[in-house]
């Protein structure tokens, strides 16, 4: 099962992956790199808002919210 | 200023002669990393905030002294992620950096604060200071927090790493603070610190960069490597195009290079220096298991549910909405009376004139109508710093994003909207917190429309009109639906100005959800007298020479006959002049002269609509009593004997009020944090636009229908 590329956003919660590639615009993407999501990081989905956007990641040791808008442009490869 | 005051020298607006003599130490760190804490713990109250003139990044200036009772001057630096310019955040701490803001001393030395929970993370900003080439101290905060997580931290390690000293400290309880100003003081004029490895072309391009940076003389050389990394790393040209010289096309042709030689300029130097990032933390930190996070991840499980998240999230906002109407009326009393006292004794004090009317009536009547909102404001800011010290603004803003999102605004716009239930002011200030710059703008605009507790006097007058013998239950229902009717408006021009003004700008939430922890007493203490004095202020200024004129403008010309009614005398002053000169654009609302009297001299600001209709109908006493005053406005006709307050213009003019921009105060605000006069003449506009097509819809449309 492991090792099928897809996006993160669109991965149910307790999702272990790891970031293969990058695409958003080039502000917006060197934003989530600032915060630590570059190429080859590790994140896990922990859960998703009430209505269903934002999610919340932990990465790094620490935990993130972003949008599935931008979750959509994490390509990921799932471990777990 | 010190002289006079030696324990709370706060450091000079003017740095360049005074420091000289006093070294300055500029403050960074990540959000969240307890910076705030430390330089409260630093400094105490010997602080002095203000802004950076024509950008709305806030300026914090402390006084603390070293080991040896040496001054030392403690600049904050806006709390970022990153030095990377995109942001007025960014650039400022950036410009401070480089000693490139006239108004600022080019720091001796940075302290960056290190959230030891969060290290990997955390040293990516110091990564960047580094490339500055400044002396640097570490201040690891909160090492308590972390070794209670089965965090080791080898301290030597790290510090060997990074070629610069780091103290452990933890902020909050004042622990550590003695080694830090030892290593402070014994720092300076030390090296600085080691720099993340770049990728081979990035490092020789960055160099060759740095050294045509000196030699136009853009930077210092011992930061040329930064600057040139900032520039070569930026995601567009912006950044480059006011350098002088042949500087513009040196960064792009060493970008195009780059690129050719497969380096992804954006991503590159940021990779670089996590890459560095991950391997201190890794050799400088072990871990064994981590309990605050399950406490952390437990609460979340309930606080972010898809049922409890809701119900909590609308129980704390019950409860400040409840603590800022109703317990805020106690302290709200006593400002009052001390008003009244203080007129009073102004009045006896002052022999009669038109001085004791300009003291009485202007100053003392305008200043004390603003300060009799500090209460709501300090409790507004008490709420606020305790929802944020906990932790639990981003869980809020995390489950009302969506919503927001839907209406054209942002997570993070939840705070300004808030707020701007109690005043207009704080709301736009809290605006600030917004990264994505089309969000944050929206917000400023709309927040205006929410009702603020300055239109509640003018609220409960137009109720009493509306329904003259109505029950408290249908006033109270009637009050919401003016609350509901702002909210609404905000909401939708919100939609529409994202939809059509900013159409093309994208938005973007990225939001840490820091760990849950005890809120700090002493911090939100501190910020609430922060948040209070800057609103003092104001009404001490800007809200006092408004008053000012308001006063001049209803009391010039005096009428010709002495023995006149103060209601005859308004009518001969510019006011009531102007009053009958807006009468034409009034008229199709069903207003008469009086009624236009009443919404200039409210134009600064709302709550005087009362003030002045109480003037004109000649309410005994210049009091404002809601009932007498009901009565003569209801029994007040035109000259053809129809009654004025028809039902049809009372709702108009709740409408007016709901959403007309009266409100200078605001406007002043809006004018400062978005460094521009477009935006706020703007917002003046499309809200007077939107009052007067309201009250027109309600008149006219209400006529049509057979209502009138």
């Amino acid at each position: 099962m492991p090792s099928i590329p897809t996006i993160l956003s669109a991965q149910p919660v307790g999702t272990h992956a790891r970031i293969t590639a990058i695409q958003l615009p080039p502000d917006i993407h060197q934003r989530l790199l600032e915060m630590g999501l570059t190429v080859g990081t590790e994140c896990t989905i922990l859960r998703y808002a009430p209505l269903g956007d934002p999610l919340e990641i932990r990465v790094r040791g620490y935990q993130l919210a972003l949008r599935r808008s931008e979750g959509a442009g994490l390509h990921v490869q799932i471990l777990n | 200023m010190s002289a006079s005051a030696p324990t709370r020298a706060a450091a000079t607006e003017s740095p360049r002669a005074a420091t000289r003599s006093v070294r300055t130490i500029a403050i960074a760190g990540n959000p969240n990393s307890g910076k705030t804490s430390l330089f409260n713990a630093l400094t105490g109250l010997r602080q002095k905030v203000g802004n950076y003139p024509g950008v709305t990044v806030e300026k914090k200036v402390g006084r603390f002294f070293g080991a040896h009772g040496k001054p030392f001057d403690l600049l904050d630096l806006p709390g970022t992620y990153s030095l990377q310019t995109r942001s007025p955040d960014e650039t400022v701490a950036r410009d401070i950096l480089l000693g490139r803001r006239a108004d600022t001393a080019a720091p001796d030395l940075v302290l960056c604060v290190v959230d030891a929970t969060n290290l990997e993370r955390n040293l990516y900003l110091v990564a960047q200071l580094a490339e500055f080439g400044l002396p640097l101290v570490v201040a690891l905060n909160m090492i308590d927090l972390a070794e209670r997580n089965g965090l080791v931290t080898d301290i030597a390690t790290l510090a060997a790493r990074l070629g610069c000293p780091v103290v452990p400290v933890v902020a909050s309880q004042k622990k550590g603070l003695v080694e830090l100003r030892h290593a402070i003081a014994a720092h300076f004029g030390g090296a600085a610190p080691h720099r993340a490895p770049m990728p081979g072309p990035l490092d020789r391009a960055a160099h060759a960069l740095g050294e045509e940076l000196v030699r136009e003389r853009v930077v210092a050389s011992r930061s040329a490597v930064g600057e040139a990394l900032l520039l070569l790393s930026a995601v567009d040209a912006a950044p480059a195009a006011g350098l002088p010289g042949a500087l513009p096309s040196s960064v792009a042709t060493a970008r195009a290079q780059l690129e050719r030689a497969g380096i992804d300029c954006i991503a590159a130097a940021v990779q670089a220096r996590y890459a560095w990032a991950t391997e201190l933390a890794s050799a400088a930190q072990r871990s064994s298991g981590s309990p605050r996070a399950r406490l952390t991840d437990r609460l979340d499980r309930w606080l972010t549910h898809r049922l409890w998240g809701w119900v909590f999230f609308l129980g704390v906002m019950a409860l400040m909405f409840f603590t800022i109407f109703r317990v805020a009326e106690i302290p709200m009393g006593w400002i009052e009376a001390g008003q009244e006292l203080v007129s009073g004794w102004a009045g006896s004090a002052i022999p009669e004139g038109d001085f004791r009317d300009l003291v009485v009536d202007g100053a003392i009547a305008g200043v004390g109508g603003v300060v009799i909102f500090l209460p709501q404001i300090l409790i507004l800011f008490l709420f606020l710093g305790l929802l944020e010290d906990t932790g639990y603004m981003a869980r809020a803003a995390f489950i009302v994003d969506r919503l927001m999102s839907k209406v054209g605004l942002h997570g993070k716009s939840f705070v300004p909207m808030l707020s701007s239930f109690a005043c207009a002011i704080p709301g736009v200030m809290a605006a600030r917190t917004i990264d994505s710059p089309r969000d944050r703008l929206v917000t400023i605009l709309v927040a205006p429309l929410v009702s603020c507790s300055a239109r509640l006097p003018v609220y409960a007058l137009l109720i009493a009109l509306l329904l003259p013998s109505g029950g408290a239950w249908e006033k109270a229902g009637m009050m919401l639906a003016l609350y509901a009717l702002g909210l609404g408006a905000a909401f939708t021009m919100a939609w529409l100005f994202r939809s059509t003004l900013f159409k093309e700008q994208r938005s973007l939430l990225l939001l840490e959800m820091p760990p849950y922890h005890r809120p700090s007493l002493r911090a939100t203490a501190v910020r609430m007298g922060e948040r209070g004095l800057m609103f003092l202020k104001r009404a001490g200024t800007v809200i006092l020479a408004i008053s000012v004129v308001i006063w001049a403008l209803s009391t010039y010309p005096k009428p010709a006959n002495p023995d006149a009614t103060p209601a005859e005398a308004l009518a001969a002053s510019y006011a009531g002049r102007l009053g009958h000169a807006i009468e034409p654009v009034l008229k199709p609302l069903g207003y008469d002269w009086k009624i236009g009297v009443g919404i200039l001299s409210s134009f600064a600001a709302r709550e005087v609509f009362v003030g002045t209709m109480s003037i004109i109908y000649s309410v005994e006493n210049g009091e404002e009593d809601t009932d007498s005053m009901r009565d003569r406005m209801l029994a007040e006709t035109h000259p053809d004997g129809s009654p004025v307050y028809t039902p049809l213009v009372i709702f108009g003019l709740m409408v007016f009020y709901v959403l007309a921009m009266q409100c200078l105060a605001t406007t002043a605000v809006v004018r400062r944090e978005t460094a521009s006069w477009k935006w706020p003449l703007f917002q003046l506009a499309y809200m007077s636009a939107l009052a007067w097509g309201g009250a027109l819809l309600v008149y006219q449309g209400g006529r049509l229908l057979g209502l009138g």
